[in-house]
């Protein structure tokens, strides 16, 4: 295990390296540069201080040596200083983190709640009104754009019904109640796409677990029939679950993008959104940067929780 | 990614007549009566694409003020926009962007993870080591954030919104090929050419392209559909197509502030969007269905 770990993890090195550069290259690309962002556009007009900040800021290096630059930063945590509002880039990104994180694992949640259940049922009652109605819904949760989704909600929940706040965030220490009535959209949003496509996953895998020989035999040995399904069948069927809602978690941050803008929640993907509105180079770097660092984590983590619930599986 | 309705095609109703005519593949396709409805909506979507010009009832930036967030009516089937232009009339345009969207960034995605698959697979080596390092790193950014900041980037333009859908699914093409072409260059038939005196380049185009082209035909129907999702949400984000221009997410952008008067602006755009991806990923399941020779042994 050790070694798969260690192995595991200088593998990740190179992919580190080439997602820093691309996080680089794709926000240096932005029309613009930061020194005209941060003057603005009348000052940048003094070409000698216009000229003088390239220099502080660096700009007026080759390309790989503005990386080179960036990057020895980045490994020391530095992440620059946000354009817009002067502050650290990486205090920036951990102040809007909690309604992110919030988001999604309540969206996470959600979408397990409302998924193992119908997909249980549709695996156990094939082709029963049950699966035919569990079988749309899924079909349906994946083609359907969250913004779309999110606007009918509010419209529906919030405009319509006046059952709910149309949107906001409150943190969820301060106000627990209103944090969580605000909350409902959004995940309700968020949770959707998952939703489906664990509901298809937990079926499929169920109904297979159900054709293997075990199952057969727990149910010769006069086993319960709940017993076999929760406890023998259901336990393997949820191994490649796992892997769907690690391989899902790019999706998630996506989908945390759209939703925090149409419910005004203010998060990363908020931030990433205005980041790229108002031309501010750091934050945009930086977000990018962190979201794929910790979609990197969360699969390396899928692959060690593997090992664990699945003993047939041995790292070498 | 969504799996295929495996009830539906095991309850589908027995091939007889033309059907039972045709040969196994296309027979399966017929028999999975969602792929018919994918197929139906998707025919449908070219043709309002290709002729919305001659079918819609007015033109998609003609403003008329007399009929600003006018409610749907025999008129305005879909109602009227804060400018006063027919949402169904740019309903029927939009579809224009987002088949050319969608079509065109899987086409050259595809095209992409064919090149490096198929070099990556077949050379393995450094070569294998480097592409895919690359690939686990487009991999690890959120598909829509890296779209979002590429768009942002290059700017908004139709083109753009192509290229940066292109380059976010490039990797799941170059993937897919990979992994089939590793299964098959072992294969006898691959080794006899070799022993033959077969170079790289016949043997990659002439023996293991046929081969591995069905799960790539059936990625590559599903991947139109999340890029129509992509595009339609940059251009929701501001970065896609350019106003006046209209395509579906710019106008749910457009329509969502106006949610409490005119929820017509943003339903309709929402429900194009909503159809045409379930019908793709229907057809791309009943594709699956047909050229997946798991499916066809039931056949």
């Amino acid at each position: 295990m050790r070694a798969f770990l260690l192995r595991r993890m200088l593998t990740m090195i190179p992919v580190l390296v080439l997602v820093s550069l691309i996080a680089f290259g794709v926000t240096s690309l932005l029309p613009g540069d930061a020194a005209l962002a941060i003057l603005g556009e009348s000052l940048a007009k003094d070409e000698k201080l216009y000229q003088s900040l390239r220099r502080e800021l660096g700009l007026d290096l080759p390309v790989y040596a503005q990386y080179l630059r960036w990057g020895g930063r980045v490994l020391t945590g530095d992440l620059g200083v946000s354009i817009r509002s002067k502050q650290p880039v990486l205090e920036a990104i951990l102040q809007r983190l909690p309604p992110t994180i919030q988001l999604t694992m309540m969206s996470l949640v959600l979408a397990l709640v409302v998924a193992l259940p119908i997909g249980l049922i549709s695996a156990v009652r094939p082709n029963s009104w049950a699966d035919i109605v569990g079988t749309v819904l899924a079909l349906s949760g994946v083609a359907v754009p969250h913004f779309w989704l999110g606007i009918l909600l509010m419209f529906l929940l919030a405009v319509w019904l006046g059952l709910l706040p149309p949107s906001g965030y409150a943190r969820l220490l301060d106000d627990p109640l209103a944090s969580l009535r605000l909350m409902i959209m959004p995940c309700m949003t968020l949770a959707t796409g998952l939703a489906a496509v664990v509901t298809r996953q937990v079926r499929s895998a169920l109904l297979e677990a159900l054709q293997d020989d075990y199952i057969r035999t727990a149910r010769s040995k006069g086993l319960e029939e709940r017993a076999i399904v929760v406890r023998h069948a259901l336990r393997n069927a949820l191994i490649p679950v796992v892997t769907i809602i690690g391989m899902q978690t790019g999706r998630l941050f996506g989908g945390a993008v759209v939703v925090e803008t149409i419910f005004s929640i203010p998060g990363i993907g908020r931030l990433a959104v205005d980041s790229i509105f108002y031309r501010d180079f750091p934050v945009l770097q930086g977000v990018v940067l962190l979201m794929a660092v910790a979609v990197l984590l969360i699969n390396l983590a899928t692959d060690i929780l593997y090992g664990y619930i699945d003993p047939r599986i041995r790292y070498t | 990614m969504m799996r295929g309705s495996h009830s539906q095609e095991e309850g589908a109703v027995r091939a007889t007549g033309f059907c039972a005519r045709l040969p196994v593949g296309p027979r399966l396709f017929l028999r999975t009566r969602l792929a018919g409805f994918g197929l139906f909506v998707f025919v449908a979507l070219v043709f309002l694409a290709l002729s919305a010009d001659l079918i819609s009832p007015y033109k998609p930036a003609t403003q008329d003020y007399t009929a600003v967030l006018a409610r749907p009516s025999v008129a305005h089937p879909m109602g009227t926009d804060e400018m006063g232009r027919d949402v169904l009339s740019r309903v029927i345009h939009g579809s224009r962007v987002s088949l050319v969207v969608g079509l065109l960034s899987v086409a050259l995605a595809c095209g992409a993870g064919i090149v490096v698959g198929l070099a990556s697979g077949y050379c393995g080596g450094w070569l294998d080591e480097a592409f895919m390092r690359l690939v686990d790193a487009v991999y690890s950014f959120p598909a829509l954030l890296l779209a979002l900041a590429i768009a942002a980037a290059l700017g908004p333009s139709i083109l753009n919104a192509v290229i940066a859908i292109a380059v976010v699914y490039t990797p799941s093409f170059a993937r897919l090929v990979r992994g089939q072409v590793l299964s098959v260059r072992e294969r006898d038939y691959v080794s006899a050419v070799r022993a033959l005196g077969g170079g790289a380049p016949r043997i990659m185009l002439r023996h293991i392209w046929p081969n591995v082209s069905s799960p790539i035909i059936v990625q590559a129907s599903l991947s139109v559909s999340f890029a129509i999702i992509t595009e339609a949400a940059l251009s929701f984000l501001g970065v896609g197509v350019r106003p006046p221009t209209a395509a579906w997410g710019s106008m749910l952008r457009n329509g969502y502030p106006y949610m409490e008067q005119a929820v017509w602006l943003a339903f309709f755009p929402g429900l194009a969007i909503f159809l045409a991806v379930l019908a793709l990923n229907f057809l791309g399941d009943g594709l699956r269905a047909a050229l997946d020779p798991r499916f066809r042994q039931r056949g």
